[in-house]
């Protein structure tokens, strides 16, 4: 496969490199391989870095390194990324409290799929979700994995306000509310974990880690809350194991 | 170690604390904040003998009344917003002493959009992951994740204990804020995602700033940009401050201090980093115009704003 590695200017401070142009774990793998090269060889004058679907962005400064030796550094690493060996995965376990106030479009993705609610949790909590990228909001994850079976369209005007934890669904991506905002998803339930939380500036899920969901009764979610805010629950996480992502459809 | 500087008597429409930002964590979708007017904080604090990447206040059109509790050294960079002291009008751009008991205020807007506040020894707010600025939607840094409220005591960090020296900046230095700016940009990797002729408007015709305008970005009125067939969305990817993106409706959003880490419309363009400070002294309502320059000649403008920042630390730094 001819693989891409195309570089280009993001402004005079940022530099795009390309590896793909489609949504695939693929691409998202030499998008990891790519990032933990960057973290080995920590080149001066470049501060941070923000892995996409299927690009890397890197912020630089332009008064310590120059955009040429920038691009030269950047083709040297291009031929490592086969020997990477990556690192480990890990699962992170979202308890998540489906229906009801939490989730009050359930039953609408139920009908428009022609599913009961039921199948609706049992469906979306049994993939593994790939983490591809975080933003759109702090501690916000783009998920690949939902089935086709649970796709379903945004609602045509957006909600005010949609609460921190909601899990939703647009078209064919699923995804958690980092934190309060307005917003068009599908809600079809509400996790107590905090992905981003503020009195502590903290984040749970980073790019490349999976995400699982873990049906939960409105008495756990309330349990766990508690223990959220008290700082006494700890996250659920285990290693990925490849095998893993093929029991989800 | 903290003192209490300033009681808040009135907060004006938008007072934030702000430093030059929390780089590092927009892997995890976090904004990296910090001055829209970078070079005007900058040269505040070199006003009173800070570190050039000393928090200040962020002070947006409509300033605060503040009550001084403490003597202090301070400057006011940036938009000319009438500042007052007691009843002597203050001018930007120059260091004053104040005293306790001292009010500081501000009245109509003579020039530009945002001031900067900056005293000697800085503010004494908690450094969230390495930074003073404030986050507005991410409820963290600055005072206490929010915009200034009435009531609030602001603390300083090292009082004042003896007169420093006053400082100016050099009349030859003092950006003057245009209501129409030519706002300079290199090319986006979408560039390609729109027709000749819409290339070719964005850069002959003016946009202004439309009301919808605020720290995370600016959307603007003018003429309607065109993508090429099926190019109106791309695959999810990191942008940046200044960066122009264009969503299908054609009007052109550009990306500001608090904007978010990544994106899905083609980047058309993104501003260069010397014009941020006349971008961000824009008001809903003013118009701009864009000129196109390549890579080496924003780095060659990047490193002059530089290096004059170096230069005006050397010579304001405190015997």
């Amino acid at each position: 496969m001819d693989s891409m590695f195309k570089l280009s200017p993001l402004g005079d401070s940022a530099l795009l490199i390309e590896l793909g142009r489609s949504i695939d774990p693929l691409i998202h793998e030499r998008v990891l391989k790519l990032i933990t090269l960057l973290e080995e060889a920590s080149l001066p004058g470049i501060h941070e870095w923000v892995p996409a679907y299927c690009s890397v962005t890197l912020f630089y400064d332009p008064s310590v390194i120059s955009y040429n030796r920038l691009t030269n550094h950047l083709f040297k690493l291009k031929e490592r990324m086969d020997d990477v060996t990556q690192t480990e995965s890990q699962v992170i376990h979202i308890p998540v409290c489906y229906g009801g106030q939490m989730g009050p479009d359930l039953d609408q993705v139920a009908r428009h799929n022609g599913l009961t609610p039921d199948e609706v949790i049992a469906l979306h909590s049994q993939s593994y979700y790939l983490i591809y990228m975080l933003g759109f909001s702090p501690g916000f994850p783009y998920l690949g994995g939902l089935s086709p079976r649970l796709a379903t369209p945004r609602h045509a005007s957006p909600r005010p306000r949609v609460a921190a934890g909601s899990v939703g669904i647009a078209d064919s991506q699923t995804g958690i509310y980092s934190i309060e905002s307005p917003g068009g998803w599908q809600i079809i339930g509400r996790t107590p974990l905090k992905l981003y939380d503020p009195e502590q500036p903290s984040f749970l899920l980073k790019a490349g880690d999976y995400v699982r969901f873990i049906p939960i009764s409105q008495k756990e979610y309330e349990q766990i809350e508690a223990d959220v805010v008290q700082g006494n629950y700890q996250p659920i996480k285990q290693p990925y194991r490849r095998e893993d992502g093929d029991i989800s459809h | 170690m903290g003192y209490p500087l300033f009681e808040v008597l009135s907060p004006g429409l938008l007072t934030t604390v702000q430093d030059l930002g929390r780089p590092g964590f927009q892997q995890y979708g976090l904004s990296v904040s910090g001055a829209m007017d970078p070079l005007a904080l900058q040269v505040a604090n070199l006003l009173v003998g800070n570190p050039r990447h000393e928090a200040g206040l962020e002070i947006t059109l409509k300033g605060p009344r503040l009550h001084l509790l403490h003597d202090a050294l301070l400057a006011i960079g940036g938009a000319d917003l009438s500042a007052k002291l007691n009843d002597q009008p203050i001018a930007p751009w120059q260091s004053f002493f104040a005293q306790k008991g001292d009010v500081l205020s501000f009245g109509p807007v003579q020039k530009g959009v945002r001031a900067y506040l900056a005293v000697y020894g800085g503010f004494d707010v908690p450094p969230v992951m390495n930074s003073k600025s404030t986050y507005l939607l991410g409820k963290i840094g600055g005072f206490k994740g929010r915009a200034l409220k009435k009531g609030d005591v602001l603390y300083g960090y090292k009082p004042l204990k003896r007169k420093k020296a006053r400082r100016r900046l050099a009349p030859e230095h003092i950006p003057h804020y245009s209501d129409h700016p030519l706002i300079r940009i290199t090319w986006g990797p979408e560039k390609e995602a729109f027709t000749k002729s819409s290339l070719h408007q964005f850069l002959t015709h003016s946009f202004q700033v439309s009301p919808d305008a605020n720290r995370m970005g600016y959307r603007l009125s003018g003429p309607t940009l065109v993508h090429q067939e099926g190019q109106t969305g791309i695959i999810s990817s990191a942008v940046t401050r200044g960066t122009i993106q264009v969503p299908p409706d054609g009007k052109p959003i550009i990306l500001m201090a608090d904007s978010q880490t990544t994106g899905g419309y083609p980047r058309l363009a993104v501003v260069i980093t010397v014009d941020l400070p006349a971008l961000a002294q824009l008001a809903p309502g003013h118009s701009l115009s864009f000129k196109a320059v390549d890579l080496d000649e924003a780095h060659r403008l990047y490193k002059a704003q530089e290096r004059f920042l170096r230069q005006l630390s050397l010579v304001s730094t405190p015997l």
